[in-house]
């Protein structure tokens, strides 16, 4: 009675781009529970951006080697002839990086706990592992990115407002562009590598789940 | 194919056994079952909660594997397959109905639907065009874009027929389809899967508490302690049901 086995084929992978367009639903339906789990990486960015803005903008001013602008600068308790140290507000940064980090690994974990019933649907209309990490990696360095790139916004916003205040119509005089941009492009590449590094092990946590999942009954 | 031709026993599970172990104790979700389901059937499988019901079902599912006995559907036995394996056979061969509809919440109708198809390998453009046809069948033709959110239970529950059906499967299950529905719209739901049935010639096999579902189906089996206590096919059992509006539920 021992029938014949049948040659089953393994189901294939999904592409990047179908995972990109089955997601992007997902992203922008969610997007105002993303907007809390941003809101993390938006201020973390922000600060980087800021402090690197600032002293780009604070250095261009010391550079200019102009008596009144140094007598501001005292005033405002710049040490102009010292090399300033800056242990700490580089021990701060890394702090709120660490903050950030962690804050989107958990934020993404409690989506995956939130979602369990969700992933088991998937893999029994035949989602792969793949798939899930996927879309999960996608949805979080969306997030991630979309809140790096407003954290630089924010940053550069808040940090010339202060300067202007400050300094007055100076740092227009002595506006350092090539600095700035050098700010922006290492907060920009820190925040994407932060974000989507913290993506990995929710990704990977969501694909564990099993389709038996998606059968228990609790709402 | 060969399969096909030989028999028409869609499903056929032998010495199904399933153990839990928690700690140092063994729980015996399952006991040995054996059973045939036949090509084009209504089955559906009663029994208390606890009485392994669910798991059975999870079994013939390919959702769980058994720890002893081997389920065949559809020609393919389940217990030797991979995981990439199963999931072609959960998506081309299986339909999933579930109690709670399970739709993805962020999805449109149409794009709920369409998921099975796009994990089969088509495009998403393709895939939505079969959707809208599935969806036109089940009634919902002016609901493709809503969210699930934004309809009934009852169209909730179409969609995830839809969604079901979409593949064109061998065998739909389907987890206390009517548990989350009041009776009018249960007795709708039935009326649905029985109609489908007929038309697409499909295997349906229900867990069930609903004994409208049960005066629909060909073959009731009731599982008590992990075993198939009894089998009865149409005509052998006979339920008492009352009415609702003066009609009776049938």
């Amino acid at each position: 009675m021992q029938q014949q086995q049948q040659t089953i084929p393994e189901q294939q992978h999904v592409s990047w781009a179908v995972t990109l367009n089955v997601s992007w639903a997902g992203i922008k339906r969610r997007f105002f529970r993303s907007l809390i789990t941003m809101s993390g990486v938006v201020l973390a960015i922000a600060f980087l951006t800021y402090m690197q803005v600032m002293n780009k903008i604070v250095q261009a001013l010391v550079e200019a080697r102009d008596p009144v602008l140094d007598a501001i600068l005292q005033a405002a308790g710049v040490e102009i002839h010292e090399e300033s140290s800056n242990d700490s507000i580089v021990l701060l940064i890394i702090l709120s990086l660490l903050a950030c980090f962690v804050g989107i690994v958990n934020s993404m974990l409690m989506s995956v706990t939130e979602r369990i019933k969700e992933i088991g649907t998937l893999k029994c209309l035949g989602a792969l592992d793949g798939f899930i990490v996927r879309s999960y990696f996608i949805e979080s360095s969306v997030q991630g990115v979309a809140g790096t790139c407003l954290g630089c916004i924010l940053g550069l916003i808040v940090s010339i407002v202060v300067a202007f205040s400050s300094y007055k119509g100076h740092v227009a005089t002595h506006f350092p562009w090539g600095g700035i941009f050098n700010a922006l492009l290492v907060s920009l590449l820190i925040g994407t590598l932060l974000s989507v590094s913290a993506a990995i092990l929710p990704a990977y946590m969501a694909a564990k789940k099993q389709p038996v999942d998606a059968m228990r009954v609790e709402e | 194919m060969t399969t096909e031709q030989k028999e028409d026993i869609i499903v056929k599970a032998r010495g199904v056994t399933k153990v839990y172990t928690m700690g140092a104790e063994k729980i015996h979700a399952l006991r040995g079952i054996d059973l045939d389901v036949r090509r084009g059937e209504y089955l559906s499988i009663l029994g208390p909660s606890g009485s392994g019901k669910s798991t059975f079902f999870n079994m013939v599912g390919g959702l769980d594997r058994p720890t002893e006995g081997n389920v065949e559907v559809d020609g393919c036995c389940l217990r030797e397959l991979n995981q990439k394996q199963l999931a072609w056979v959960r998506c081309h061969k299986m339909g999933y109905i579930f109690q709670s509809f399970n739709l993805i919440m962020t999805m449109t109708a149409l794009e709920n639907v369409a998921l099975p198809r796009i994990f089969a390998g088509e495009s998403p453009s393709e895939a939505r065009d079969a959707a809208a046809d599935i969806l036109k069948t089940v009634g919902l033709g002016h609901r493709l874009t809503h969210l699930p959110s934004q309809v009934s239970g009852g169209q909730q529950q179409r969609i995830a027929i839809a969604r079901a059906l979409v593949n064109k499967p061998s065998i739909v299950l389907a987890d206390e389809p009517t548990g989350n529905l009041d009776l009018h719209t249960g007795e709708e739901i039935i009326n649905l899967l029985g109609e489908l049935k007929s038309k697409l010639g499909i295997t349906i096999i229900t867990a069930t508490h609903d004994m409208k579902m049960l005066s629909a189906s060909d073959t009731v089996v009731w599982i008590k302690d992990g075993r198939a206590d009894r089998v009865a096919r149409k005509g052998e059992f006979e339920i008492a049901i009352g009415t609702i509006d003066g009609k009776t539920l049938a």
